[in-house]
């Protein structure tokens, strides 16, 4: 019974809550109970089964005085970089160990507003740094999927890792990521569900632990289209604490899912068509342009030439914001404190031990980018470049409405086939990139499997704030899809 | 060309300086955190300018309003478009790790500052650029023997950085620079100009040269705090520098330190020592974009300034150029003088405000915020002796009760009974008695010896206790004695 319940999505349980079939009382016991029984996965690595059980006790009784939010009464999992008010927040780094936060996230009081409740918070690569989860200071994630005939554990991929793997274990109706270069869209390719990067500037960034200022953007994971599209609605906004936050009306992205998608031009990049492409992506490719073909639209082959200095240029700015942005992480303040007989260190051992190994790579390399002597040859050539990559997307988008693309190169690898290489983890990114630096919507959308039987997404690039137009496309693509194959460790599972 | 004379020949100054001024704000930068001086540590502190994870900066748009007036009033550039920058460095009083300033593109670009020197010479400064940044918090280090503690009270307060071009050749014009720049802010409302309680400090960049050859290496010498350190610093900087190259050294770039116990400044860090501060574009913040009509109704709503009191003062009022000059330097004074000249003759308002009432004041170590003499008192005191009612010697003992007790002089005078007898009688009878006292002296006079007559008039007058109207007895005298 508890399965059943947490099997339904989030627009069906809020309709059945709405109908006075289901309370809100129930479906938070049946996703805890979820929740206990998938701990092996890692994903929570913060349970708030207590408080959510009072949230929603609460919320039982605000729809019975008439008052139910939008959200009311729906259990989620929120990403452990969102500060939460007197709930731990650490962005998985034992630099933050036993930081609680004394304030709320823009996004998560906007989530709380509606009426939705806190079930625990998401593992996650530190600092949102990774393409994989395997995070050595709270454990790797465990993607629920398995290959065919296969025990092997696979990546949730990252770094909202731990939100996808919840969301695909029917652990929380929906959970909040962030995305930086592809954090929310590759875990949600790889783990058969929905995610959305909606545009740089839709969702403050208040009160989200920072990796790279000028990507870093919040946004959904969620079981369909649909589902995503509400918690979208319920997370974005104008936040006046926020300068790169947007002051432009929130849509109803639910009533923009028409389905009618007659007329609209698909762009088709021919630089993602890169070198190597494994067969089965590529013919993943070509089916989700023959379906929106099907569906009226019209697929057109479209040229953005600066895609191949995409990555090279991310992997300079995203190292060199965070560099800056992790320095406040001193020893001093909260979190970790290594002592040393001098000032000099304690800088030393606090940040010796309490970041990891990616961390430390990319804060030595945007450290590097920055310093004199290189700044211009590697930072300002980077945001040279980034520009035209923006300039590229802004020519498309004169000749169609939207571009398709795959997600990632390839579905989930093995917990120990993880890359020596870091530059091959780097490489998970090469699709999703480039929408992170031009800072335009986007959206991965399971659409058929691996020839070993693992989930792989589809990704639809939208222009600036026209969230509307993508998410409508998107439920084209999920409808014709029809995904509808089932992780082998959801408990309940058939 | 001020040059300073070494063992080996001449030598030129070359002297730059940094003003930071503290912006008159309620709130901080990019937090709304208030700014008061002197509160108990960490009772100023927002989740911004402790670097919370995930607080963001946001700015202070009266702080901005606050920059371009200041850029207005030095003339200078103000530049539509700027950008924030981060300056990035370890430090436990710098919780971000990095401090938001603005580097490539400031607020405000070149301006200029006049000097009225004592001479009565002016010179034209440049400034390079004023730029808004953060103040860091301090490190207290004497309360715990082991361990430094912070408070952060300060940290993210609005700084105003005014950078001068290299154009100073003197401690002296220095001072009249630093005096300068804080009277222009102070009449704009931008900094209290307050350096005992650090709203502004001063970095100053010293270099010595043979003149007609290039600019030497230059020493910067650290956050100065009084116009006085300032001038000896730069004094002692310059000497250093002259020896050390005179006996064969170099002037090698580095940032030195004032100490005022000992008179002299110390190295702190060589150029191999400097942080490379990686500055780049804080991607928290957008551009800082200026309405060109904005600034267009800032300038509109400026005060009269330093320059333009000046050049009013003179014209109206008749005053020579560094008498104004004087004046001007606090608007206080400035104000206080033509309440008093308002009406009255200007040069003896002058006289009475610059002449007894500064002298008195600075000697009694007052403001003239803080002056026992309103200026309506003093204007009442110079009226008396305008309507003959004291002498002018009378009034001057009037104005050191004044001074004492502070009450007006009318009353001082009804009290004391100072009142100026012009009782033509009276006085005659004064002289008669004088003459007749000094009848040999009366012979004299009237035999040719005319320059007794100023022997008669001390007589007289002090005869009548210096009550007597002087022109009264000028001329009831000069007729009694010619008999």
């Amino acid at each position: 019974m508890s399965a059943e319940i947490a099997g339904l999505c989030l627009t069906a349980a809020r309709d059945a809550m709405a109908g006075g079939d289901l309370s809100a009382a129930e479906l938070t016991d049946a996703h805890i109970a979820q929740a206990k029984a998938a701990k092996d996965l890692n994903a929570i690595i913060c349970e708030n089964f207590e408080q959510a059980r009072v949230g929603a006790a609460a919320s039982d009784a605000r729809r019975k005085a008439g008052e139910a939010g939008a959200l009311d009464g729906i259990p989620l999992v929120v990403k452990d970089c969102y500060c939460t008010k007197g709930v731990p927040s650490t962005a998985g780094s034992h630099v933050l160990d036993g930081f609680v936060p004394p304030y709320e996230s823009t996004v998560t009081a906007n989530l709380w507003r509606a009426g939705a409740v806190l079930l625990g918070k998401a593992n996650m690569d530190e600092f949102a740094m990774g393409s994989a989860n395997l995070n050595p200071h709270t454990g790797p994630v465990t993607n629920p999927w398995q290959r065919a005939n296969d025990p092997a554990k696979l990546v949730p991929g990252g770094s909202s890792g731990g939100s996808a793997a919840a969301i695909a274990a029917h652990v929380g109706l929906g959970a909040t990521g962030t995305d930086t270069g592809g954090s929310i869209r590759q875990p949600a390719s790889f783990c058969g569900i929905v995610g959305i990067k909606p545009t740089y500037g839709r969702c403050s960034r208040l009160g989200i632990i920072a990796f790279a200022s000028s990507l870093d953007q919040a946004g959904p994971l969620a079981r369909n289209v649909r589902d995503g599209a509400i918690l979208l609605g319920a997370m974005a906004g104008f936040d006046p604490k926020d300068s790169t936050s947007v002051d432009r009306p929130v849509p109803d992205y639910e009533a923009a899912l028409s389905g009618d998608i007659k007329g609209m031009k698909i762009g088709i990049p021919k630089e993602y068509r890169a070198d190597g492409m494994a067969r089965e992506i590529d013919a993943l490719w070509q089916r989700g342009a023959a379906w929106l073909r099907d569906a009226g639209a019209e697929p057109v082959e479209v040229s953005l030439p600066h895609t191949e200095f995409a990555l090279p240029t991310y992997y300079i700015i995203a190292p060199a914001e965070c560099s800056s942005n992790l320095a406040r992480y001193d020893g001093v303040k909260y979190g970790l404190r290594v002592a040393g007989d001098n000032l000099q260190e304690m800088y030393e051992y606090t940040r010796a031990e309490g970041f990891g190994a990616e961390v430390r790579r990319r804060i030595l390399i945007g450290t590097y980018v920055l310093s004199a002597g290189y700044y211009d040859a590697y930072y300002l050539k980077a945001q040279r470049v980034r520009a035209l990559i923006a300039d590229d997307f802004r020519k498309a988008f004169e000749q169609v409405d939207l571009l398709l693309t795959p997600t990632a190169p390839s579905p989930a690898f093995g917990i120990d086939e993880e890359p020596d290489d870091p530059v091959a983890m780097y490489l998970n990114d090469v699709f999703t990139v480039p929408a992170s630096l031009a800072g335009l919507p986007a959206v991965s959308v399971p659409a058929g499997l691996s020839g070993d039987g693992l989930p792989l997404g589809l990704q639809l690039i939208g222009r600036p704030f026209d969230e509307e137009t993508m998410l409508r496309a998107a439920g084209v693509l999920e409808e014709a899809a029809a995904f509808g194959a089932v992780p082998a460790l959801r408990v309940g599972a058939s | 060309m001020n040059l300073v004379q070494g063992s080996t020949g001449d030598w030129e100054p070359v002297i730059g300086l940094e003003v930071h001024a503290q912006v008159v704000s309620q709130a901080k930068l990019f937090s709304g955190a208030a700014t008061e001086f002197g509160s108990a540590p960490n009772s100023q502190v927002s989740f911004v300018d402790m670097a919370m994870p995930g607080m963001l900066p946001v700015i202070n748009e009266v702080c901005v309003e606050q920059a371009v007036r200041t850029g207005l009033g030095l003339k200078a550039q103000i530049n539509l478009r700027s950008v924030f920058d981060r300056k990035n460095y370890f430090y436990p009083d710098l919780p971000q790790g990095y401090q938001i300033s603005q580097f490539s593109q400031p607020i405000v670009g070149e301006g200029v500052v006049t000097l009225d020197m004592r001479d009565g010479s002016s010179r034209e400064i440049g400034v390079e650029r004023l730029h808004l940044e953060q103040d860091a918090g301090k490190s207290l280090h004497d309360q715990h023997p082991s361990m430094t503690y912070v408070d952060l009270n300060r940290s993210g307060v609005a700084l105003m950085e005014i950078v001068s071009k290299p154009d100073l050749r003197s401690a002296e014009e220095a001072g009249v620079y630093v005096r300068k720049i804080r009277a222009i802010l102070r009449y704009l409302g931008t900094c209290d100009g307050n350096m005992e309680e650090g709203s502004m400090r001063c970095d100053v960049n010293v270099s010595i040269h043979r003149p007609g050859e290039p600019f030497g290496t230059r020493a910067e010498i650290k956050n100065v705090n009084s116009v006085r350190f300032v001038m000896r610093a730069i004094d002692y900087e310059i000497e250093r520098q002259i020896e050390l190259v005179e006996s064969g050294g170099t002037v090698v770039q580095e940032t030195r330190l004032f100490d005022a116990g000992a008179g002299e400044t110390r190295s702190m860090r060589s150029k191999e020592e400097a942080h490379d501060y990686r500055y780049f574009p804080d991607p928290d913040l957008l551009p800082l974009v200026l309405d060109a009509a904005w600034v267009e109704e800032i300038k509109a709503g400026l005060p009269e300034l330093p320059d333009e009191k000046k050049a009013r003062l003179v014209a109206d009022y008749g005053l020579s150029p560094y008498d104004a000059s004087v004046l001007v330097g606090e608007a206080e004074n400035a104000d206080f003088f033509e309440a008093v000249a308002s009406g009255r003759d200007a040069k003896t308002a002058a006289n009475w405000v610059t002449g007894s009432l500064f002298g008195a004041l600075n000697k009694a170590g007052l403001d003239v915020a803080d002056s026992p003499i309103s200026a309506a008192q003093l204007g009442g005191l110079i009226d008396l002796i305008e309507d003959a009612t004291i002498s002018g010697r009378i009034a001057k003992d009037v104005f050191e009760i004044m001074f004492e007790i502070g009450q007006d002089a009318a009353a001082i005078v009804e009290e004391k009974g100072l009142t100026q007898v012009t009782d033509t009688g009276a006085i005659e009878t004064v002289i008669d008695g004088v003459m007749a006292a000094n009848a040999d002296k009366v012979e004299e006079f009237r035999g040719g010896k005319e320059k007794l007559f100023g022997f008669f008039v001390g007589q007289v007058m002090r005869a009548s206790g210096g009550k007597a109207n002087p022109a009264a007895v000028n001329e009831l005298l000069k007729e009694k004695l010619k008999g």
